[in-house]
């Protein structure tokens, strides 16, 4: 087994804590792992004996469905827990609720929250190692990982590939975490949105900053398309769904403009008709389900290595 | 006749403009005297060699929690909160349960000060009734009962046509009204400042236009109807300007800064610990050098703690659910005094925005050695050098973003009406000034 000397943490919360080194060993492992969901008896024994829960706080299904697979495939045992916002509100607080998970002797917490920063609240209460699943607007470091994986599989390298981030970057923790992986690999990254769509000062994360999605289409490599939520329009970020596919919608018409081996990906689940349309969304130059299945193999990855960073630890 | 003799200390009052060594006299929880080291004689003498003694702080930003809230602080504990931190009066908001909209509810909390409090407890009522913003809270009654502003605090009122009424009606009774400037309108779900930090975190950001477009407003209000506005916490650099600029023409406004918006800015909030979640938020570093400006050229009136105290429990929650509000009784003078070794203000300016100068604002009669004036005093350390240690404080409740830090200037010896209501742990060890001694 390789060493992994330069993977020695407890948690994983965010890209933002994580070296280019530590992203680069992330992805290795996670290729080696993805041929395991391609056999025909997808199991390995190496996280046997090991107690991984899923506590979210949040509806989700791909993402939490993901790593149940992911550490189902590495033999470990999976429990899933769902907590209502409501049952939140009545009182026990997140601090509560980890230790009393932990009680029942969990190695990995697996945490997706609606507010930013829950997961470090958590890592500093619980001996178990946290993954982040989704923090508020934060980070969302397993979906910036395996966008970081399906654009290597694609373009073979990171350094000066342009990538276009489209949406609402402002409550997007996908977008963070693509901006803090992507840059520390040298992707040069583009946010694209209304300017109510994108928070103040962004410049500094070190992206380029356009409202003109037709300039900045032509010479982008990659092209990342974020969900709009529905629920915006109430809040005064922009006036209507069809307005909105008119100025930031991927189309046809857009894509013909576009370089001819452009990639579109988006990390779900797809607004058909908003912001991507439909025939885009299953052309050939659409990732959005390769993404699915390298979720996956990255989210075994993060499993595999926080164990190992476990085992490491005990050993001492 | 009871005596007392403050002995060999440095005494500074600003408002009196005394700065020098002197003894002082204390007769029946008066000041009797103020004189010349071994002019003046006691029996009982409390040693204070080395010390500077200053008038008892006065925080005129306070939040006590009782009635309704004992869980999270009482008017026993509050006030022994205040008295460590060397503040001898304090004015409470009126955010409590049920709320000090009306004079019984006043009279309670006079009562029970009056009963258990180490510090003069000064209530200040609601703006409105239940602090819903609707109606005017009967205000001529506590001031009666002996409310000495009022406010809506952290329910702002919305409607500035009460607003208006709040500030002339409130004049008649020479009341100010002290408005935490917020348009929450403008800052959906926010819980932080808005800045690049936000931005990177994905909090939902407070960008400081919420707070000046209010201040803009109320200074407005306050110069139509001539009446009395304090703002409270100023936050931002935008807020300095408009009170400034509000000054100059004369308009009727003071305002106030707390400790942890001078020596804190958004980028604690990284650490995503509840404790740094606080309304206004912390701001940025510009924000912080235009506060000291303010406190420079006199913008800023008072340092005011917004001592806010909160349940572990409700700041174990997520940054989005836990409540605003930090506490700061026992810290603020150590922090402040950061500010004299910065050159921000002299020593002599920084106490009297500490005790004169909010003591006036609230026509309250504090903050000075004025003779026959109750001999409320605190005896500063400033050469003791220590960490803040969060476990030692009087306070109920534990929300202090600053345990650990480093700071320099202790409260070593508070006194109310005469009688010791606060002497610090090994006051008696590391210097023998405030120890006390009886001759003959």
């Amino acid at each position: 087994m390789e060493t992994n000397a330069h993977f020695a943490r407890k948690d994983i919360l965010g890209l933002e804590d994580l070296s280019a080194e530590e992203i680069l060993t992330v992805l290795d492992v996670a290729r080696s792992f993805r041929e395991v969901s391609e056999r025909e008896v997808k199991k390995v024994p190496t996280l046997r004996g090991q107690t991984v829960i899923n506590l979210f706080y949040e509806p989700s299904t791909r993402t939490r469905t993901s790593f149940e697979l992911a550490a189902k495939r590495l033999s470990a045992d999976v429990v899933n827990f769902t907590v209502s916002e409501s049952s939140a509100v009545k009182g026990e607080t997140l601090i509560d609720t980890a230790r009393n998970i932990e009680s029942m002797h969990s190695d990995i917490i697996v945490v997706r929250h609606p507010v930013s920063g829950a997961p470090q609240l958590l890592a500093r209460a619980v001996k178990s190692s946290v993954i982040n699943a989704g923090d508020g607007a934060h980070e969302h470091p397993s979906q910036g990982l395996l966008d970081l994986f399906t654009i290597k599989e694609h373009k073979g390298k990171f350094e000066g590939i342009k990538v276009l981030i489209v949406g609402d970057i402002s409550h997007s923790r996908v977008a963070r975490s693509d901006i803090y992986g992507m840059t520390k690999l040298g992707i040069e990254v583009t946010v694209c949105g209304p300017p109510t769509f994108i928070p103040v000062e962004i410049g500094k994360m070190g992206v380029r900053v356009t409202c003109d999605f037709d300039e900045a289409l032509a010479e982008t490599d990659v092209i990342m398309m974020l969900r709009i939520q529905k629920e915006r329009q109430h809040g005064g970020l922009y006036p209507s769904v069809k307005e909105y596919a008119r100025f930031f919608g991927l189309n046809r018409d857009r894509l013909s403009r576009a370089k001819s081996d452009v990639l579109i990906m988006h990390p779900g689940p797809v607004n058909r008709g908003v912001e991507i349309s439909p025939e885009i969304a299953d052309c050939t130059q659409s990732l959005i389900l390769e993404q699915v299945s390298n979720g996956v193999a990255v989210r075994m990855a993060l499993l595999y290595l926080l164990s190992r960073g476990a085992y490491g630890k005990a050993a001492h | 006749m009871e005596k007392l003799l403050i002995k060999g200390a440095h005494v500074l009052d600003p408002s009196r403009g005394i700065d020098a060594v002197m003894d002082l006299l204390i007769e029946n929880g008066h000041i009797a005297a103020l004189g010349p080291p071994g002019s003046l004689v006691a029996e009982e003498t409390l040693d204070a060699h080395g010390k500077r003694v200053v008038p008892g702080f006065v925080d005129m930003h306070t939040h006590l929690r009782e009635p309704g809230y004992e869980y999270k602080e009482t008017i026993r504990t509050g006030t022994a909160a205040a008295a460590a931190g060397g503040f001898t009066s304090v004015a409470c908001m009126a955010n409590t349960q049920p709320v000090n909209d009306n004079r019984t509810v006043t009279e309670y909390i006079l009562e029970k000060a009056r009963l258990e409090g180490s510090a003069n407890v000064y209530p200040i009522g609601a703006v409105s009734k239940g602090l819903r913003g609707e109606e005017l809270a009967e205000i001529g009654e506590m001031a009666e009962a002996g409310i000495v502003a009022i406010s809506d605090d952290g329910q702002p009122v919305r409607d500035s046509h009460l607003m208006r009424r709040a500030l002339e009606y409130a004049s008649m009774f020479g009341l100010p009204v002290i408005s935490h400037c917020e348009d929450k309108s403008l800052c959906p779900g926010g819980v932080m400042n808005e800045s690049f930090v936000s931005t990177e975190l994905g909090l939902n950001p407070m960008p400081n236009a919420c707070e000046e477009v209010m201040v803009a407003r109320d200074i407005l209000l306050a110069e139509l109807t001539r009446s009395r506005l304090h703002v409270a916490h100023v936050s931002t650099a935008g807020s300095i300007h408009l009170v400034r600029d509000a000054k100059r023409r004369g308009v009727p406004v003071t305002c106030e800064v707390t400790p942890h918006h001078l020596f804190l800015t958004d980028e604690a909030v990284r650490s995503f610990d509840t404790a740094t979640k606080v309304n206004p938020p912390l701001r940025t570093a510009a924000d912080g050098a235009a506060l000291r400006e303010g406190l420079r050229d006199g913008t800023i009136d008072a340092i005011a703690t917004d001592h806010a105290p909160h349940e572990q429990s409700s700041k174990e929650l997520d940054f989005s659910m836990a409540p605003f509000g930090l506490i700061g009784l026992e810290t603020a003078f150590p922090l402040c005094f950061r500010l004299v070794k910065e050159g921000v203000l002299t020593l002599p300016q920084l106490i009297a925005k500490m005790t004169i100068e909010p003591a006036r604002i609230l026509s309250i009669p504090k903050g000075s050695f004025a003779i026959g004036s109750d001999a409320d005093l605190t005896i500063l350390d400033l050469e003791k050098s220590y960490a803040i240690d969060v476990g030692k404080f009087r306070s109920r409740s534990r929300n202090c973003p600053f345990g650990g830090w480093e700071v320099q200037g202790k409260v070593v010896c508070t006194l109310l009406a005469g009688r010791i209501v606060y002497e610090a742990e090994n006051a008696r060890e590391h210097s023998v000034q405030a120890a006390r001694s009886h001759n003959g």
